[in-house]
């Protein structure tokens, strides 16, 4: 009877098994060899031999050492940042009556716009040509100040628009995550609050935060995650050979590694990848452990 | 500390945007709590009484009327300068902090010259913990403990700051049967130990009587009856308070006066002595189950007033005998002593009347005759 039952479970199981195991653990496994295998060579499926020669190579990249540090200062900016920003918006969307709905929508709708096309928008706003300065720079014209290229001029002003571009891209979801959070929290407890005379900046610290945190947890370990694999958001401004704008993160190096100018190179962008894998887990084993001692359980 | 409302009246725009007419949850109340009672707020649901501890407490503000503390005016004030304290009907713990933080929350709020130094906190925080007896529970999370437990913290973490005035909406409705009983004991003996105004809210009439010193009996905003809640069971002042208050319910019969007699559906009931100089008329007579009396050999064969007998159940106590008659609704019950001679088989019985527990009212507006 058990052993029946068992059978019956692999089998309702197998499905899921099998797509995962083909498109999941096996590419995963095979990263995993690529990484250690030196000049492998996709065409004749050969290599010279194994060992870290590429997780070497990778770590003195120029390219590499400049997508690592673009990428987590994307994230170190964007991060915090946006789920800042989103908590305050979502606290006054909270607390206005008229037009609530509204500004929802409002405050929602980037989310289901394609990612190109508001890059396109930012690129109109920031981008200097020949005919015009763009939107921005006559505005910073009208404090007196020069015009900025931020599309190809200086690092911080390029590193500037795609940090404003990925906080604008991921805040809508935010503050749709914390607009119900807020309004999932019992409004008893903020009448009892009332009653004990707790000031609102007490309110907010002691009884909003702790009660919406594991929410804002969640927002910010899936916001690491996002902001780890950031690439798309890159391209759309800076279009792809982000090498030459400088302004390259380590999934778009991994990309160049496999299909880019200097393609074909699958050992080094497998070595990039599990880079990556590993940062991301590690950040993500911090964020839990924290948030495992400050949640309400 | 006694609280006086005057006039004090609440309305809400209707939800149903259709009526035009506003609710009226709180109707042009006006009357005395005296000082260091247990107060019970009665009334079945959407009467308005949670509305009415809601205005005592200051959150929400009245359309009219004023609210005095002794001689305070404190209709204008907001709630943490009234000095309150109130017990949510969902307790209302923090569930991220532990008892103590829970308990200690409001004294953390406090600023100026009242601010206290840590020790003083811990102190009263202690202190307030033995007046409920939970200090072995103090580090405990809130989830960690059982309804009535999370109750005595709620009570202790509203004590804390020494109120003038206790409210407690509902304090009862989220625990077990066993537990309320035990509650309630408890609840009128911390307001004893403490002295402190008590007001609480219930729509459970047995809940109010047992422990209030005073209820006040609301139906939609309007209070009906203020007083001991024996004088209110034995002198309800219309139908509504006389039907809300005991159980079983109060029975009810269509009656009429005739020539300064008491009639049931053709039975002469009560005579001159009890009508005394009520106008003849149709009214609706109010017997208490306790208000039929058997005959001295108990066998329920002879008595003014005769019923068709349904059941007999027996309460170890007494004895509840259930019946129907042709001019009330439904199943009615007497409670006579256990050892009677009833036949219970028998289609009919007879029962004399206690005069004192049989009330005539008005049939237009339901108000106390006799």
């Amino acid at each position: 009877m058990r052993k029946a039952g068992n059978i019956k479970a692999w089998l309702y199981l197998l499905p899921a098994i099998l797509f995962l195991g083909v498109f999941m653990v096996y590419p995963l496994i095979d990263v995993l060899i690529y990484s250690f295998e030196e000049g492998y060579n996709s065409a004749s499926q050969t290599s010279y031999g194994t060992g870290w020669f590429n997780y070497a190579y990778v770590l003195h990249d120029k390219y590499f050492l400049q997508a690592i540090k673009n990428t987590f200062i994307i994230v170190i900016i964007t991060v915090p940042l946006s789920t800042g920003i989103a908590l305050l918006i979502s606290l006054g969307l909270n607390s206005i009556k008229k037009l609530r709905d509204l500004f929802q929508t409002i405050y929602f709708l980037p989310y289901v716009t394609n990612t190109l096309a508001v890059g396109l928008v930012f690129m109109i706003m920031f981008k200097k040509t020949p005919y015009t300065d763009g939107l921005v720079n006559m505005v910073i014209k009208l404090f007196g100040s020069g015009p900025i290229d931020f599309i190809d001029g200086p690092y911080w002003a390029k590193m500037f628009v795609m940090c404003f571009y990925t906080i604008w891209v991921v805040m809508p979801f935010k503050i749709l995550i914390l607009t119900s959070a807020l309004a999932s929290v019992d409004d008893v407890y903020y009448k009892a609050a009332k009653i004990d005379g707790t000031s609102s900046f007490r309110t907010f610290t002691r009884i909003t935060l702790p009660m919406i945190s594991p929410m804002i947890f969640y927002l910010v370990i899936t916001g690491f995650i996002g902001a780890f694999k950031a690439y798309s958001d890159e391209v759309a401004i800076f279009g792809t050979n982000l090498n030459a704008a400088g302004m390259n993160t380590i999934v778009g190096y991994v990309y160049d590694m496999l299909y880019g100018n200097a393609g074909g190179y699958p050992s080094y962008a497998s070595a990039a990848a599990l880079i990556l894998f590993a940062i991301v887990f590690t950040i993500t084993v911090i964020n839990l452990l924290i948030s495992g001692k400050n949640s309400i359980n | 500390m006694k609280i006086r409302f005057d006039g004090l009246t609440k309305r809400f725009p209707n939800r149903n945007k259709e009526i035009k007419a506003d609710v009226v949850a709180v109707d042009n109340f006006t009357f005395e709590i005296p000082d260091g009672k247990l107060i019970g707020l009665l009334g079945p649901s959407g009467c308005g009484k949670s509305t009415a501890l809601n205005l005592i407490c200051g959150l929400e503000t009245p359309t009219s009327g004023k609210i005095y503390f002794d001689e305070d005016d404190v209709t204008d004030l907001p709630p943490e300068n009234r000095g309150v304290g109130m017990v949510f009907q969902s307790y209302a713990l923090y569930p991220h902090l532990t008892v103590r933080k829970n308990i200690m929350f409001p004294l953390e709020n406090l600023k100026g010259k009242d601010k206290l130094t840590k020790a003083q906190m811990e102190e009263k925080v202690l202190e307030a913990a033995k007046v409920v007896q939970i200090e072995e529970l103090l580090d405990r999370k809130p989830k960690e403990m059982s309804g009535g437990q999370q109750q005595r913290v709620a009570i202790a973490r509203s004590l804390v700051k020494m109120p003038r005035v206790l409210l407690l909406d509902e304090p009862l409705s989220n625990l077990d049967a066993r537990l309320r009983i035990q509650t309630r004991e408890e609840i009128k003996r911390i307001q004893n130990t403490t002295g402190i105004t008590t007001i609480f809210v219930t729509h459970d009439q047995e809940e109010a009587m047992s422990i209030s010193d005073m209820i006040v009996v609301m139906k939609t905003g309007v209070v009906h009856q203020i007083g001991k809640p024996q004088e209110v069971y034995d002198n309800p002042i219309d139908l509504f308070v006389a039907k809300f208050l005991g159980t079983p319910p109060i029975n009810v019969f269509d009656g009429e006066i005739k020539g300064g007699e008491l009639y049931i559906g053709g039975e002469k009931v009560l005579g001159k002595d009890y009508v005394k100089d009520t106008a003849d008329g149709e009214v609706t007579v109010g017997i208490r189950p306790e208000g039929f009396v058997l005959n001295d050999s108990l066998d329920g064969k002879e008595g003014v007033f005769s019923v068709d007998l349904k059941a007999i159940e027996v309460m170890g106590r007494d004895t509840s005998v259930v019946f129907e008659h042709a001019n009330a609704e439904g199943r009615l019950r007497a409670i006579v002593r256990s050892d009677n001679n009833i036949d219970g088989k028998s289609d009919t019985i007879k029962f004399n009347l206690n005069s004192k527990k049989v009330y005539v009212f008005s049939k237009e507006t339901e108000e106390r005759l006799i």
